[in-house]
């Protein structure tokens, strides 16, 4: 097996997979616990935030970001910038408008 | 099929490369590098297809704060948790066969995919569970929704839940393909298809099936966990 290891230099350990795992378990349970604390306004950036580092964990090591061509990282930078333009432009109109009157429900 | 007169072109003959090396590459590794380019081009869409998604979310709980605050409350935080737990276990045991696959070992990849697979069931028939206790609740949008005005405006509430149908249904469609996917790996790794030379469909199956795992990962909190407090 260590000839293989050798073979694929990029091969990820069994252990650190198992680690990243638990890691990612005990992230979901602190997003669930969390959620339970009023926290005011920043409960829902907590989330997200913890939301963000479990992808992030998922990316790098399970789909081997981290191992991963540069071309690769090109795709990944190109999909991200998108989405926060596509979410940051929207929302920076949307959020911005001013008052808008309430629609009232037909009774 | 020789024709030497005809084309200049090299014959796909047994000595240009192993048998699992298609004709338009040069090498095994062009061929790998190409594939998982390719599927990350793949997530790439799947990231604007769902991209969309979240937007409208987005916009709409930005404007109707209190209805999904409200229509949130409905859902059950607890199921949304194990059914988190039960995707990030099947993209544990994902990668665990991408890395048998690596090593050459057979049967522990045909039982990692299985797992998966397997996973990804409980996944959907947990959701299954969730949706009909909705119906129940006559909280599927249509003629027969219904809301309680005194939580929230009813329209507003019944966005909450189109958006929730609409991302946790295609969500639940793309796990379930997902396990098309991995019923095709099965049945090629029990043929011995996959080796440490040639193992990539494994791994490009994984990015898909962990990309699928990253979407839950967003729409959990956001969905089942609005001001739980």
């Amino acid at each position: 097996m260590a000839e293989l290891a050798q073979a694929h230099p990029n091969v990820i350990s069994r252990t650190t997979y198992t680690v990243i795992f638990i890691v990612l378990l005990i992230l979901t349970l602190v997003t669930y616990l969390v959620a339970f604390v009023d926290l005011g306004r920043w409960n829902t950036p907590i989330a997200l935030v913890i939301a963000t580092c479990k992808m992030s964990l998922v990316a790098l090591f399970f789909m081997h970001v981290i191992h991963s061509a540069r071309v690769t990282l090109l795709v990944i930078a190109a999909s991200a910038l998108w989405l926060s333009l596509l979410l940051g432009g929207t929302l920076a109109d949307a959020m911005t408008r001013g008052n808008v009157e309430i629609i009232n429900f037909p009774k | 099929m020789s024709d030497s007169s005809a084309t200049h072109f090299p014959e796909h003959a047994d000595n240009r490369g192993p048998s699992h090396l298609a004709e338009q590459f040069e090498a095994p590794e062009q061929q790998r590098d190409a594939s998982t380019l390719g599927m990350w081009i793949f997530l790439g869409t799947e990231l604007m297809f769902f991209g969309g998604m979240f937007l409208a979310y987005a916009n709409y709980r930005y404007f109707f704060p209190q209805a999904f605050h409200a229509a949130s409350s409905h859902l059950s935080a607890t199921m949304g948790a194990l059914e988190t737990m039960i995707l990030i276990t099947s993209s544990f045991t994902m990668v665990l066969g991408v890395w048998a696959s690596q090593m050459g070992k057979q049967k522990m990849l045909f039982w990692c995919l299985t797992l998966t697979a397997l996973l990804g069931g409980a996944f959907l028939v947990s959701h299954g569970f969730e949706w009909y206790h909705d119906y129940e609740e006559h909280h599927v949008p249509g003629t027969n929704f219904r809301f309680d005005p005194q939580q929230a405006n009813p329209r507003s509430a019944e966005m909450f839940f189109i958006l929730y149908f609409l991302m946790t249904g295609l969500h639940s469609l793309h796990v379930l393909i997902g396990m098309g996917i991995l019923a095709v790996m099965i049945g090629f790794t029990r043929r011995g298809r996959f080796s440490p030379e040639y193992n990539n469909p494994i791994e490009v199956s994984g990015l898909y099936w962990h990309f699928v795992d990253i979407v839950w990962i967003f729409l959990f909190p956001l969905f089942y966990l609005i001001h739980r407090a």
